[in-house]
Formats: C-alpha cells, sequence, structure tokens
C-alpha cells in the first residue's frame, strides 16, 4: 500500500510546513507584515537550539524550552524598535528591511557557524515508528504534526477567547481606534511578533531534528510558509494548516513519482491554487 | 467695450538647467567610454562590463519598483531565462552568441507573460514573495534541462566563442587575444545597452503613459478614475522590464561562457544586489542607479576578500538606508540641492505678462 | 468645577492650519454641544482632545492635568472616551466583544456593565454575537456608544452620533442621552445637525474655520445669533 504510505508521509510533513507557516499567519494577519527574514529567524533559532545542546549538553526539547523566551524577547525589541518604524502606507520599506534583514541574517549566521550542515542530536526518536497495523508512521512526524495542530489550537485561543486576542484583532482592523481603547498599536505588535517567535522555536526545534540544517536554508523555508499561508487563506491560521498540508503532500506524491521533482511539485501545487482560488481556501481577513 | 483678450500661452516642459548641462556632458563621456579600450586595461574593461549590466539590470528593477510600484524579488528569473535561452541558441540551434542575446531578451519577455499572469493575482508583499516562486520554480525546471548541463550547467562551445561576430576584427584592431577581444566586445555592447536603456526609460517616463505611470503608483484608484489603464500600464512596464533584464542576463552570460542554474537564477547575485544598488542610489530616479552601481562598485572592491561579513554590511547598510534616508543618497542630494540631471517633473512655463481685464 | 478646559488650541494638518487658538471649558457634570458647519473644525477639536492629535501638552489641561501632548492610549486610562466620527467598529469583532474592547485601557468599577449597556440598548443583546459590522446604521451607533461607556469614562466625546441616521433612530439615541448623563459623565456632543443636541445641552460653543464663534447657554442665544456664528453670514 504504497500510495496510503505517501499520503500520510505528505500529511505529516504538512505539519512541518503549518508550523513554519504558523508563525508568519499570525504576524501577517495582525500587521500585514510580511518578513522577509522569517526563515532565516527558524534557522537562527535551531542554531541557538544548536548551541544550548551543545554547550550545556542538554537534550534538544530542555534546550528548545530555554531558548524559547529568548526569542520572544529578540522578537519584541526587533519589532519594537526596528520593524514597527517600517510600518505605513509605503509597502517598500518593510520588504526591504526584511530582505536586508535576512541577509545580514545569512551571513551572520555563516560567519558564525560555518556553512557545514548542522543536526540536532535527536537520539531514539528520529527512527522510533509506531506501528498502526496497516501501515507504520514515524514518531517524528506524528509529534511534529501534533504540535502543530496544538500551536494552531492554542493560537485560536489566543484570537478568539482571550482580550489580547479581542486586541490584537481589533488593531489588526483600526489601529488608530484601538488606541481610542487604549491599545498601544506598537506594544501589540511587538506582542504579536514575539509570540510568532516562540512557534518560530517549536518550528526549529522540529526542522533541526528532523533534517540538515545550514545558515542558507531560511530563504526556502519562507517559501513553504508563504505559500502554506496563502494557499490557506489570509487571516485562517486551519486554512495555513490546510496549506501545509497540501505542500507536503504534493512534495511526496512528487517525489514519489521522482525524487528531484519533489520541490518542483510543491511550487505546482501552489500555482495551481493561486491560479483557481486567488485569495485562497478560507479567505477570513477583511484586507 | 475692452475685447482685447490676452490669452497666456504655457508650455509644459521638464528641462532644467542641470538636464542641459547632463545632455551635453553626456556626449563627450560616451565617447570616452567608447574609446576606452584603446588606452585601458582588461582588468578596468572587465570592471566596467560589470558595472555596466548592474546598471542596466538596476534601471529595469528600479522601472518597476520604484515607478511601476511593483516590487519583485523574482528577476533573477528573467536573468536566468535569458541567459539560459541564448545558451540554446548557440548549443541547441548553432547561433552566434551576440545575436543570441536577442533571443535572451525575447524568450524572457515572454516568460514573463505567465508570470505576470500568476504573479499579478497577489500584491504586496505577496507578489514579491510570488516573484520569488515563479523565478525558483524556472531554475528548477532548467535544472531537468540536460542538453544544456541540467544541475550543474555547461559552457559555451569553444568554437562559438572564438568566432564570435567581430572578434577577429576587433582583435586585429586592438592587437590583442581572441579572449580580450571577446571581452571588449561585450564591453561595448554592455556601454551600449546601458545607454539605450537609460534612454528608453527616460523618454518613458516624460511621455504620456510615463505620466499615467506615475499616477497609477502613486493611487491606482484615482489613475483608473481620469481613465489611465492601470493594468495596461502595469502589464506593459513588467514585460518592459523583463525585456531589458533577459537583455542583460543573456550579455551576461555571453561574457562569462558559462552557466548553471544556481548561478543564473541567483538571487544574491540578481536580486540582492540590484535591490542594494537602486535603495542606497536612490529608487525612483534614473539618477539614482548610476549613484548606487559606483557605490556598490566601490564596496565590492573593498570588501569582497571579507565573503560573508561583505554581504552582512550590504544587508545592514540597506536597512539603515531604508529607515534613515529612504529616497537614498540622491535622495539626499536632490532634496538638498534640488538639482536633477534626468528630471520627469512637468513644470509650466511660459504665459505672458498681461492678465485678462474685466 | 472645570474637569477639562482647553486653552488657545491650535491644530495643523501639515501646512494646513485647522484650528485657531479654541477655548473650551467643560464642568463637572455639564453636557456641552459644539456645533459648526463641515470643515469649521469639531472633529479636530475632538481628535486633539482625545489624543488621536498630538499637541503642545498645556493646551489640553483634564482634571488640572496637562494632557495636550498625550496619545489616545494614554489619555483613555485617565477617563476620557470618546465615540469617534463614523462609529469605526471593528468588523473582526462581535458586539459583545466591540463591548468588551473598550474596557482594554481602563478597567474600573462604575455604573457601566455589559449589561448596564444592553439595558441601554435591549436591541444589542438580541445581536450580541452578531459581526459588529453586520448592524443598522443606528445599531452601530449604538454599539459605538456602549463601547466608550464601558471604560466608565469621567469625560465622554460624542462626535457626531446623529450622522447619516434617520431622524426616528437619532430621537433613539438621544433618548439615551439623559441616562448617560444620569451616571455622572460629563458630555461633550459635536453635531451638524443642532436640534437634538441643543435640547440636551447645559451649554453650546459655536465653531467657524477653525474658531469658536459664539458660546452661552441654549435658550440664551437666538436665531440669528447661531445662524451668524454658524455660516459667518448675516440672515
Amino acid at each position: 500500500m504504497i500510495w496510503v504510505d505517501t499520503l500520510v508521509q505528505g500529511i505529516l510533513m504538512g505539519g512541518m510546513y503549518a508550523l513554519f507557516a504558523a508563525g508568519l499567519s499570525l504576524e501577517v494577519g495582525i500587521m500585514r507584515l510580511v518578513k522577509l527574514a522569517h526563515g532565516d529567524l527558524i534557522v537562527m533559532a535551531a542554531y541557538l537550539i544548536l548551541l544550548l545542546v551543545t554547550l550545556l549538553g542538554l537534550s534538544p526539547f530542555v534546550a528548545a524550552a530555554i531558548a524559547a523566551p529568548v526569542m520572544y524577547l529578540i522578537g519584541w525589541g526587533l519589532q519594537k524598535h526596528l520593524l514597527n518604524r517600517t510600518l505605513g502606507t509605503d509597502i517598500l520599506p518593510p520588504l526591504l528591511v526584511t530582505f536586508g534583514l535576512s541577509i545580514a541574517l545569512q551571513n551572520a549566521l555563516l560567519e558564525g557557524f560555518s556553512a557545514d550542515s548542522q543536526r540536532l542530536p535527536t537520539g531514539a526518536i528520529s527512527t522510533a515508528s509506531l506501528d498502526l497495523g496497516v501501515l507504520t508512521v514515524g514518531v517524528l512526524p506524528l509529534l511534529t504534526f501534533g504540535s502543530a495542530v496544538a500551536v494552531i489550537v492554542g493560537l485560536n485561543q489566543l484570537f478568539y477567547r482571550t482580550e489580547l486576542g479581542r486586541a490584537f484583532r481589533a488593531t489588526s482592523d483600526d489601529p488608530i481606534t484601538a488606541s481610542l481603547m487604549g491599545i498601544r498599536p506598537g506594544n501589540i505588535f511587538a506582542k504579536a511578533t514575539a509570540i510568532a517567535m516562540l512557534v518560530v522555536t517549536l518550528a526549529a526545534l522540529y526542522l533541526g531534528m528532523r533534517s540538515n540544517f545550514d545558515p542558507n536554508i531560511g530563504p526556502a523555508r519562507l517559501i513553504y510558509a508563504f505559500q502554506a499561508v496563502i494557499i490557506g487563506g489570509l487571516g485562517s491560521l486551519w486554512g495555513t494548516l490546510a496549506g501545509g498540508i497540501i505542500i507536503g503532500l504534493a512534495q511526496t506524491i512528487g517525489a514519489a513519482i521522482n525524487p528531484e521533482w519533489q520541490i518542483l511539485a510543491g511550487h505546482v501545487a501552489f500555482l495551481v491554487v493561486l491560479l483557481l482560488r486567488p485569495r485562497g481556501l478560507f479567505p477570513r481577513a477583511f484586507d | 467695450m475692452n475685447t482685447q483678450s490676452h490669452i497666456p500661452t504655457y508650455v509644459v516642459t521638464t528641462r532644467t538647467k542641470a538636464s542641459q548641462v547632463t545632455a551635453v556632458v553626456s556626449v563627450p563621456l560616451l565617447a570616452l567610454l567608447i574609446l576606452l579600450p584603446f588606452f585601458a586595461g582588461r582588468g578596468l574593461i572587465q570592471d566596467l562590463f560589470f558595472v555596466l549590466t548592474m546598471l542596466v539590470l538596476a534601471q529595469f528593477w528600479n522601472l518597476l519598483a520604484g515607478y511601476g510600484g511593483m516590487v519583485s524579488i523574482g528577476q533573477q528569473a528573467f536573468v536566468g531565462m535569458g541567459a539560459y535561452a541564448m545558451f540554446g541558441g548557440v548549443i541547441l540551434a548553432g547561433i552566434d552568441p551576440i545575436p543570441a542575446i536577442l533571443l535572451g531578451g525575447v524568450a524572457a519577455l515572454i516568460v514573463a507573460i505567465p508570470t505576470a499572469f500568476f504573479a499579478f493575482r497577489l500584491q504586496g508583499p505577496y507578489f514579491a514573495i510570488g516573484t520569488w516562486v515563479i523565478a525558483e520554480v524556472m531554475r528548477l525546471i532548467m535544472a531537468q534541462v540536460q542538453s544544456l548541463g541540467g544541475g550543474t550547467g555547461t559552457s559555451l562551445p569553444r568554437a562559438a566563442t572564438r568566432e564570435m561576430w567581430a572578434t577577429e576584427w576587433i582583435a586585429e584592431l586592438f592587437d590583442v587575444r581572441n579572449s580580450a577581444a571577446r571581452d571588449i566586445l561585450t564591453y561595448w555592447l554592455a556601454l551600449a545597452l546601458a545607454a539605450a536603456s537609460i534612454a528608453a526609460i527616460y523618454a518613458l517616463l516624460r511621455s504620456k503613459p510615463g505620466l499615467a505611470l506615475s499616477a497609477v503608483r502613486d493611487n491606482p484608484e484615482a489613475a483608473k478614475s481620469v481613465g489611465v489603464d492601470a493594468g495596461r500600464m502595469k502589464w506593459f512596464v513588467f514585460l518592459a522590464s523583463a525585456f531589458g533584464t533577459g537583455l542583460a542576463g543573456a550579455l551576461i552570460y555571453v561574457q562569462k561562457a558559462r552557466i548553471s542554474p544556481d548561478a543564473a537564477f541567483s538571487v544574491t547575485d540578481w536580486t540582492a544586489y540590484v535591490l542594494f544598488i537602486v535603495i542606497i542610489g536612490g529608487i525612483g530616479t534614473i539618477e539614482g542607479p548610476i549613484i548606487g552601481v559606483i557605490i556598490f562598485f566601490l564596496l565590492q572592491s573593498l570588501l569582497a576578500d571579507f565573503g560573508s561579513w561583505y554581504l552582512f554590511t550590504l544587508g545592514i547598510i540597506g536597512i539603515l538606508v531604508m529607515l534613515i534616508a529612504p529616497r537614498g543618497l540622491w535622495g539626499l542630494i536632490t532634496d538638498k540641492t534640488g538639482i536633477q540631471l534626468f528630471p520627469v517633473r512637468r513644470r509650466l512655463r511660459g504665459g505672458t505678462a498681461n492678465t485678462p481685464k474685466n | 468645577m472645570s474637569l477639562l478646559t482647553t486653552k488657545g488650541l491650535t491644530a495643523h494638518y501639515g501646512d494646513f492650519q485647522a484650528l485657531f487658538g479654541v477655548d473650551i471649558t467643560l464642568n463637572e457634570g455639564e453636557t456641552i454641544a459644539i456645533i459648526g458647519a463641515n470643515g469649521a473644525g469639531k472633529t479636530t477639536l475632538m481628535r486633539s482632545i482625545s489624543g488621536v492629535l498630538q499637541n503642545s501638552p498645556a493646551m489640553i489641561t483634564l482634571s488640572g492635568q496637562q494632557i495636550g501632548g498625550l496619545s489616545a492610549d494614554e489619555i483613555l486610562p485617565l477617563g476620557l472616551a470618546m465615540v469617534p466620527e463614523g462609529r469605526r467598529l471593528f468588523p473582526s469583532l462581535s458586539v459583545e466583544e466591540n463591548l468588551l474592547i473598550g474596557t482594554y485601557g481602563r478597567k474600573v468599577d462604575g455604573y457601566w456593565t455589559l449589561e448596564a449597556i444592553y439595558d441601554l440598548f435591549p436591541i444589542l443583546a438580541e445581536r450580541r454575537t452578531n459581526p459588529g459590522t453586520a448592524l443598522s446604521g443606528g445599531q452601530q451607533q449604538m454599539v459605538a456608544i456602549g463601547r466608550a461607556l464601558m471604560s466608565n469614562p469621567k469625560v465622554l466625546l460624542c462626535d457626531e452620533i446623529s450622522l447619516g441616521l434617520a431622524p426616528v433612530v437619532i430621537k433613539d439615541i438621544y433618548a439615551a442621552v439623559p441616562k448617560i448623563q444620569a451616571s455622572g459623565a460629563s458630555l461633550i456632543l459635536v453635531e451638524q445637525d443642532i436640534g437634538q443636541a441643543m435640547k440636551v445641552a447645559d451649554r453650546v460653543y459655536c465653531m467657524m474655520e477653525g474658531r469658536v464663534t459664539l458660546d452661552g447657554a441654549p435658550d440664551s442665544l437666538s436665531r440669528d445669533d447661531i445662524h451668524a456664528a454658524y455660516f459667518g453670514v448675516s440672515a
């Protein structure tokens, strides 16, 4: 039953892409800001985790738990002091500043860590699998997918059931009127990016455990994240999960036909969705 | 009853003192550049080739983003396709590399049509990443074309490079080896392309469609309400930029004579550097990229040995310039002095001293 | 006891000056109306007081504190809330969430709670889960007023709450004003339609082209005075 196996693998891989995308989706939904450095921030978090693992001998999970608040603060500072200054009606500044950030980050990491491929030491879990009778699934991909779902559930709860979530949505609608409610848009944006960085850290953990990483793989992650967000539809986190799954499926099916077609298949799926449903599958935001 | 009515006559003009000076100075400057191979070393010619081709890329990205309002980070698609089409013409159809450059421009233009079709479905930052995705698709597709080297790439056949148009004549004229003659030839072509691009872009901006373009960039809805076909304008600018970029890409790879998908579709070489040039120099002006490319070249000469720190520095400078001086170096100069070498703003000149009396 | 005063308030939009030295006083427990034609500067005045526009600190004083230079998010916690022109509800929030967001910056025990708002405008209770903007104009105005009241403000600014509404609906909205006054809030009502505003106000200011042209108690002002102050031409 090769095809069932391929499908399941594709869906689980979708969980990985959804994790890449969830943080981006949050930022895009609230701030209409696409950080071209998003993928590089994931890679940076992976290196941070690696650093903690090698320096302190911790397990990747514990290291990630420590790295998370660090990334939170970095995200907060980045948004508050750099990116908030680019927000406005002109689309050029945020694009160009985050592009410059992407280049700077990649090369700083290159200088700091060299271009060597790295991997987080994972131990038994990387090869462990679950026998479900009709097929076997890897524990790590399952964990990744489960984390993605948990993150999206958590973010939705935050957005729709908490006061902070109300503030996020209000600020996204109308920052000026939001300030009349005592909301500080600049702080809200900083908080949004900071929370997104928590998701980024989780994504980095699974990225580092599952495959090799080096300073230059950031842009490809950005593209997958972006594709998942667009396919899913702006403003919908479950849509982002669906988008991730579609890309994951397209890639695994493409790879099953011809290994060299894996990435191309994902791009083609994106273009097809763009052709048929330009606003994505579940668009929600009032753009 | 006083029937005299003095109707003032007005003339719309873009000419300024500085622009007149520029027009006058550019003639001997161009002549100097054309005659340069007679007394310059090969190194300088190669450096200038690099500067001129980057200038062409920058001018067309500036047209697209600065004037057209379409921020693309996927122009490498057209550099790559232009270069590969040229290679295809030479290797598969036996065409001489020089006319094959035109083939490169046309190929980029053709490929730009489906690109625009997909990309225009997206706005703002999504448009930007969308263009990048499409460039990646092209890179991945070209890596599958085995007849052009597949993933590892290929070189121009020696016969083709040795017998390129006019190289023999140039080799004799300057008494240099064939490879140096190629460098001189490509240099002249780059000079011609750069001059033609600047002239064409300037002419466009001074024309009625050019005015419409500014209107569309500033406020598409308002532009449409006065009858500007915003959609047509966007298509025209996108295709024109693709064509120019494709020509430049093909020319660059005639000189390099070796191609690979990763190099020809490189985001760093054909987008990051170009963005840097335009931002530092001044986006939305013709003078900006000219200044930008000079600064870029100086920076590269100074820092190229430092590998990643060089790129890191470029990134940081780009960020700082965007935050502090978003209109770039030329923007600062224009703000302080009001000088415009390639002015496009229309002013009213004329009128008479008499005004109608009631 | 003066609660809110502006002294020589000026405001600019770039090169364009919108306010030329406006002096307004709101006393505790008072309701004042500010009337004037389109473009008179009324909304600019409201935006200045509420902090959407920043001015010199000393130009605006609230309970003795200089607030002229503060931003809106700093002014709300001090007890000044605004019902903005055009209502400006949040489309991504439901009616109830729009009301709740009003307490984000200022949580004070007071008369106005969610129940009290639903009591004031019962129709909103029926629509509490609808998206904020899926309501009629009048109902949206009710939400906007409720949203501002949720912070139990000492000073409530109402910018053209009758704009675009049918006369019958305007009466309904203004029927709520006495209850708002009774809860202890001091009101500034900005209106183009002077009928309703003059009925509930203790004092009236008239503005034209960025200046105060008339002020006094409603019954002390003649029709001709108002006409001249409003339009700038003698009747």
